[in-house]
């Protein structure tokens, strides 16, 4: 699976929204209708996913306020050293 | 579907008394006991086996997020779920204002408005996820109308019930509710110890002529906790024999 994949299917979750209709530049709150609680629930879902790269850590929540799009997640992730195929 | 409970400051007292309200009631099936210190926990564990529950004590130090975050995970290990979470762990440090030292006011609101905050948070994550739960928190009537003596614990409780309205607003959608009971006079061991021109006074202020019981309090979390009260959320319940009708 790849990252772009894996976090697709993590937003597909927390949101409660087709895969397929969930694409790298979608907009959270534009494109999948995410609220605030949603973002933070997406937050979550993503630390735990990814805890071994974050050193047990959260996302810090100014980073967490640039994610607009799914792509913006991936990329943040990436920084994290997280590899494109997992 | 058995419901799991988590009550701190459970191993004696109000916590004590409610976690046994929710097993006799049926509100909850599965306890978590939590207190300071595990052997405390002990006794309340055990009535609570003997009236048919599934109980676990817990240490949890809930001014400590790590002990906290630790506890609401073990709690979720050990019963699989947790639907209820009840805020009543609570200390007094009581002194005139201009008396108070930093030290007592810090110890008072770490434990009783910090500790409902990360147990709430925690608590939150997973009841997000299940898309439901039930959340009480104990306040106080002196939260509302003040007490000389007492500007840390009324301050604590003022919040706490703050807390349960900002908390009723954000995870309304979620279903997941979020309520306080405010006791007035109640026979505990915190109130044991005053002096008793002091409950003379408090006697005096109580339209029902009685100090309240550990059960009374027991009784209204229960009622909050459970499905009876499903669209109540975001309330303060007054359980005071009439002392105070906000």
């Amino acid at each position: 699976m790849t990252l772009e994949e894996k976090v697709i299917a993590l937003v597909a979750d927390s949101l409660h929204q087709d895969a397929s209709a969930i694409k790298t530049d979608s907009s959270f709150v534009n494109d999948l209708g995410a609220d605030s609680l949603d973002q933070a629930e997406l937050m979550m879902s993503i630390e735990d996913a990814f805890k071994s790269f974050m050193n047990g850590e959260s996302i810090p929540e100014e980073e967490a306020q640039k994610f607009e799009t799914v792509g913006s997640v991936i990329e943040f992730l990436k920084s994290k050293g997280v590899p494109e195929n997992l | 579907m058995a419901k799991t409970a988590l009550v701190t400051g459970s191993a004696r007292g109000i916590g004590r008394a409610i976690c046994e309200q929710l097993v006799a009631d049926g509100t909850a099936q599965n306890i978590v006991v939590c207190d300071v210190k595990k052997e405390w926990c002990e006794e309340t564990v055990a009535a609570l086996r003997a009236m048919g529950a599934q109980a676990e004590a817990l240490e949890i130090n809930v001014a400590d997020g790590k002990s906290v975050e630790a506890g609401i995970a073990e709690a979720v290990r050990l019963f699989g779920s947790l639907d209820i979470v009840v805020n009543n762990a609570g200390i007094t440090r009581d002194g005139l204002l201009v008396r108070m030292t930093e030290e007592d006011w810090d110890a008072v609101l770490n434990i009783n408005l910090k500790g409902a905050f990360l147990v709430t948070r925690e608590a939150a994550k997973i009841m997000m996820r299940a898309r439901s739960g039930s959340i009480v928190n104990i306040a106080s009537v002196v939260g509302l109308m003040g007490n000389a003596g007492q500007a840390n614990y009324t301050a604590s409780k003022g919040g706490l019930m703050s807390l349960t309205k900002t908390c009723a607003r954000e995870l309304g959608g979620r279903g997941i509710r979020v309520n306080a009971v405010a006791p007035g006079f109640i026979k505990s061991k915190m109130t044991d110890v005053l002096p008793d021109a002091v409950k003379q006074k408090m006697l005096d202020v109580i339209p029902m002529k009685k100090f309240g019981e550990v059960s009374d309090i027991a009784k209204a979390v229960s009622f909050l906790a459970g499905d009876k009260a499903e669209y109540i959320t975001g309330q303060v319940l007054s359980v005071n024999g009439g002392m105070l009708m906000p």
